[in-house]
């Protein structure tokens, strides 16, 4: 036993057992949340998970540098679960060939908006050129939209906090906008969550429909590509 | 279970090594996943690759698992938020504001746009 607390918090709060451990009970019970609200949009276990740990690192004054060296093996897992995207899609492949025409065709459709819409309305606001640069991305997964960002010359932990949030307000918001619009087919909201809101999009279809989060995966993956050649492009178009 | 991870990430090793080799402008995993379904379509196909994680659904279970908890995965980097909240302090409402208009901007071109098309295929079909 240590005869001094100080000293034991000050061993733990720098090892990465004490940052894994937090990342994991804060989210098992935020999801826990998520799952006695019956999956409410608002109750969304990403964004309480992230508050949550983000106020209890600044009240312990621990740096995000040291929680990461905890939490980077969940973040690691973010490759590994692209890759295990396959079998979703091998399993439903028969319906994915079948909607493939319409799938392509939103894919651009989308990408396109994704792209024009962010940085239009960042320069609109007035933001600076750098952050508009930042936030062009910000469709696609954390990985791929910071690599972007990076060839830009911008800065990608703001893109990929521009990611993450757009993955919730997009988890949020796409079930009660769906149903506004009507539109029942779960393969079209699916892939318009995928593509608008990449993985925590996907997350969030999957808890709603199996053949939604199929075609959310398939969305994510082809907007991963086409936005990376979009990104360059749409920059030099439309930023001063 | 330890065999199906270690393909998985055997899938994702190659995609990083040939995306990093040949330079290719998209992300390793998603080669990675290409990968895989190559495999699990090979394997209907071929019945000597039917064996170990590839027999009896061993793949498929791993990866459902990993799936299972893909919001889990995107808790760290969201975390990165407290590193930027002067910024957000500064332009934190421009810019929720600017990027909730282009989710829904987003989420309603691809769903419309997937919608038209399917109902005019649809239509040609019936004629």
């Amino acid at each position: 036993m240590t005869d001094n607390p100080f000293s034991l918090w000050v061993y733990l709060s720098q090892s990465p057992l004490l940052w894994l451990t937090v990342t994991l009970l804060v989210y098992a019970s935020t999801d826990a949340v998520s799952l006695a609200t019956r999956r409410h949009p608002l109750a969304n276990p990403v964004l309480h998970a992230m508050w949550i740990i983000g106020v209890f690192l600044l009240l312990t004054g621990t740096s995000y540098t040291t929680y990461f060296a905890g939490a980077q093996f969940v973040h690691f897992l973010l490759g590994p679960a692209t890759v295990a995207l396959a079998v979703p899609l091998y399993e439903n492949r028969k319906r994915v060939v079948s909607s493939i025409v319409p799938m392509l065709v939103a894919l651009i459709a989308g990408s396109i908006t994704a792209v024009v819409s962010v940085v239009l309305l960042a320069e609109l606001a007035g933001l600076p050129r750098d952050v508009v640069l930042s936030l062009a991305p910000k469709s696609v997964t954390a990985g791929v939209a910071m690599g972007i960002a990076e060839s830009l010359h911008a800065d990608p932990s703001l893109a990929a906090v521009a990611v993450i949030l757009t993955g919730i307000m997009g988890a949020i918001i796409v079930t009660p906008l769906m149903n506004r619009t009507g539109i029942t087919d779960y393969r079209a909201r699916g892939f318009a969550a995928g593509l608008a809101a990449h993985g925590i999009g996907t997350a969030r279809a999957f808890q709603v429909d199996e053949i939604a989060g199929v075609f959310s995966g398939i969305a994510m993956s082809l907007n991963a590509l086409v936005t990376s050649f979009l990104v360059p492009l749409a920059v030099t178009l439309l930023v001063r | 279970m330890l065999a199906s991870l270690g393909i998985i990430l055997l899938c994702q090793l190659i995609g990083e090594a040939v995306v990093r080799g040949l330079g290719l402008p998209l992300p390793g995993p998603v080669l990675g996943l290409l990968l895989l379904l190559m495999l699990l379509l090979a394997r209907d196909r071929f019945e000597l690759l039917a064996r170990g994680p590839l027999r009896d659904s061993g793949i498929e279970t791993t990866s459902k698992g990993l799936l299972a908890h893909l919001s889990l995965l995107f808790v760290p980097a969201g975390v990165g938020v407290v590193q930027k909240l002067d910024l957000l302090a500064s332009h934190g409402i421009a810019i929720v504001v600017v990027l909730a208009l282009s989710v829904v901007v987003t989420l309603l071109a691809t769903v419309l746009t997937f919608r038209l098309v399917s109902r005019l295929l649809r239509q040609q079909d019936a004629r």
